[in-house]
């Protein structure tokens, strides 16, 4: 029981995945900064952003609306990004603990944080969150289906294993899944995905700060948005150390290899901080005729052709 | 779902920074009617003109607007002229071109970078910015300011360009040619570009004509209009240039429209630069002693379209009217077409692409009390309870 509050709330969990995103955070904001011909924030500004939100700025609630719900869905996102910490994190850098969960159950894991916005902008009655929430059930509709299907693609490719444990085991015998053909095609799927799921440029449609005003998160302020924040730090680790884990062959804290865990995910971010520097935001229809059709073709095409043995 | 829900876009809003407030009536995500309030900042210019002396009008006008900053004192001073019967020395004439053109080279720039923020698309913004700074740093040479350079007067301007400016100005030119190509391509060939602006926002032709929208706005929609080659002034008319225009009317084209005048803008400048190497340095006015009474008006062709200047003088110091009538409040009618049946993504940037610019539509303002309704303060109304209370503080201080 005291270990797996250790795992919820200190590593992998909580304390582990907040620093370390907000690390990543830094590392995204300072390639955008280069990017652009900034020079970017100190490595610490991530953390200054949320400690004053935590302890400067008041927590404004809005007179109409449930308070009760929408002070409570930052904390149901949060706590869903730090147990999708501890289910893909653990697994990945191969540590063995009671609980073996399977990616189906990862999969559920992952909406939470994305449903928690749209909670949270519904309970507060803004018309502009309304748009906000809309738009991110119409993406979370358009992407879930694309991400299960990479799932189901890779439980095929590793012979019909169902946790992450032995996806990577399987991976660690007969080489990462990016080295045949389908695995890249389901790589480039996968990095669409977490563009979605994370709300980066092109897939910032729920904020879009020129149109919404930050939308979702509008109403937003003080310590409720510091564990917004915190969620989204979270995720930027969690959906980069579960590309790793599924198709680039796992990850390791052992010897040198600890440095190249390290390159992989800050390989996946950097890809991520590209993708969102080089686009601009799409609408919420193409968005969704471009999982529907082009992502979801792509990620068929590589079951069909794991299915043929390639 | 029949009930239209209202998203405000301002007085507050990202989308534009000056205070303006768009209610776009909606259905789900279309937009189903739009209708604005401006006002938020109303100034009196126009009352404000009658007070001054000519000379000091052009600071007044100057501050109408900060990014077309020169336009206005522009069409102040073709009016102006035209009342005192004035011929400007050819030098002052090629150095008002410059500015002006230079002015229209980085408030360009700047709505490509907005244009760009507004997408999503921060690194057009950065970059576009990054760019627009040496056209800054040529107006700080020039003129000592980067912005409201007070170069104007009645008669010609207040600075000369010297030779070496002159070799400057030719190099900086060619760097932001070559960065602009690098900005047009990196814009115009851009897929998702395409997909978010082209066939949005669109005006037809005869939508431009109803609601008489001028400047790049009028050109994206094929009116060839352009008042720098219909009514030339100043050295427009002894330099070669062409007015660009397109036919699509979609944000796409106002782009379009906009990154080609830059590359227009640059010919112009480097002509004019190559005829001012032979005229005389330092002859850049005429010496005016009186304004005859008489009526003037002025035009000239800002960033935003036409600006239009007129003024009566009844042979004092100070004009007895002066009109004027800024670019953008015309273009932004046009939003009603522009916007009615698009998503609010699509009405968003169609808003910003007619590159409006709330302080050239200030009018007048007029309260009303939130609950009841009624009109509890007009504009003299304002006037006279800040007034008191100025007299208030005085009784305090005193």
């Amino acid at each position: 029981m005291a270990l797996h509050l250790f795992y919820f709330f200190v590593f992998p969990g909580l304390l582990f995945a907040a620093v370390a995103g907000g690390f990543l955070s830094w590392f995204d904001r300072k390639i955008t900064a280069w990017v652009q011909f900034r020079r970017g924030p100190v490595l610490l500004q991530p953390f200054y952003d949320v400690m004053k939100l935590l302890l400067v700025k008041e927590t404004i609630v809005p007179a109409s609306g449930s308070v009760a719900t929408f002070l409570s869905a930052p904390v149901l996102g949060m706590s869903g990004a730090a147990i999708s910490a501890v289910l893909v994190i653990l697994p990945a850098f191969g540590i063995t603990s009671g609980f073996r969960g399977d990616i189906i159950v990862i999969f559920y894991l992952l909406t939470i944080p994305s449903l928690s916005y749209i909670i949270g902008a519904l309970a507060s009655s803004n018309p502009l969150a309304a748009v906000g929430a809309s738009r991110e059930i119409k993406l979370l509709i358009g992407f879930e289906l694309t991400l299960l299907l990479i799932f189901a693609a890779v439980i095929l490719k590793s012979q019909m294993s169902i946790s992450l444990y032995s996806i990577i085991a399987f991976q660690q015998e007969s080489g990462a899944l990016i080295g045949s053909i389908p695995g890249v095609l389901l790589f480039i799927a996968l990095v669409f995905c977490i563009q979605a799921k994370l709300g980066l440029v092109p897939f910032d449609i729920a904020e879009a700060e020129t149109e919404l005003s930050e939308g979702a998160f509008i109403e937003f302020s003080g310590p409720p948005y510091a564990m917004i924040k915190v969620t989204k730090y979270m995720m930027l680790l969690v959906m980069p150390v579960l590309a790793g884990a599924l198709l680039l062959g796992g990850l390791s804290f052992s010897g040198l290899s600890a440095l190249w865990s390290v390159l992989k995910i800050l390989g996946v971010v950097l890809l991520l901080t590209l993708i969102r520097n080089t686009n601009p935001r799409v609408k919420v229809g193409q968005a969704m005729r471009f999982f529907f059709l082009w992502m979801n073709a792509l990620v068929i095409v590589a079951i069909v052709l794991i299915y043929f043995g390639l | 779902m029949s009930e239209k829900k209202i998203i405000p876009v301002g007085p507050y809003h990202p989308l534009q920074e000056e205070p303006e407030l768009f209610k776009l009536y909606c259905e789900g995500e279309i937009v189903r009617d739009i209708k604005w309030e401006t006002g938020y900042n109303h100034r009196g210019i126009e009352k404000l003109s009658e007070q001054k002396t000519f000379d000091q009008v052009f600071f007044l006008v100057e501050r109408i607007c900060g990014i077309c900053s020169t336009s206005h004192p522009f069409a102040f001073a073709n009016a102006m002229e035209e009342i005192a019967e004035i011929e400007v020395p050819d030098r002052a004439k090629y150095i008002r071109t410059i500015i002006a053109e230079l002015e229209r080279l980085h408030s360009h720039l700047l709505w490509v970078g907005l244009a760009g923020h507004f997408l999503g698309y921060n690194t057009v913004f950065m970059w576009a910015w990054k760019y627009r700074e040496p056209v800054l740093d040529l107006f700080e040479m020039i003129t000592g300011n980067r912005n409201s350079y007070a170069m104007f007067k009645i008669g010609g301007v207040r600075r000369d360009i010297t030779s070496a400016q002159i070799k400057e100005i030719e190099k900086v030119m060619q760097t932001v040619k070559r960065k602009t190509g690098l900005l047009a391509g990196a814009v115009m060939d851009d897929p998702v570009i395409h997909a978010r602006t082209r066939g949005v926002g669109v005006l037809t032709k005869q939508d431009i004509v109803d609601y008489a929208a001028v400047g790049p706005t009028a050109r994206a929609s094929g009116v060839d209009i352009d008042i720098r080659r219909d009514d030339p002034y100043a050295a427009y008319g002894l330099v070669n240039w062409k007015v660009i225009t397109a036919e699509a009317g979609d944000v796409f084209a106002k782009a379009e429209v906009r990154l080609l005048e830059m590359y227009e803008s640059i010919s112009i400048i480097e002509q004019c630069l190559e005829k001012m190497k032979k005229e005389n340095e330092g002859n850049t006015e005429v010496r005016v002693r009186e304004i005859p009474e008489g009526v003037g008006s002025g035009r000239a062709e800002a960033p935003r379209g036409e600006v239009f200047h007129f003024v009566v003088t009844d042979g004092s110091n100070s004009p007895v009217r002066h009109k004027i009538r800024a670019p953008s409040y015309v273009n932004i009618a046009t939003f009603k077409k522009a916007c009615v049946g698009q998503t609010i993504a699509d009405a968003t940037i169609s808003l910003a692409a007619v590159d409006p610019c709330y302080c050239c539509t200030e009018r007048m303002a007029v309260a009303y009390d939130f609950k009841s309704r009624e009109k509890i303060h007009n504009g003299y109304d304002l006037l006279r309870i800040s007034q008191e209370k100025t007299e208030k503080i005085r009784i305090i201080k005193q």
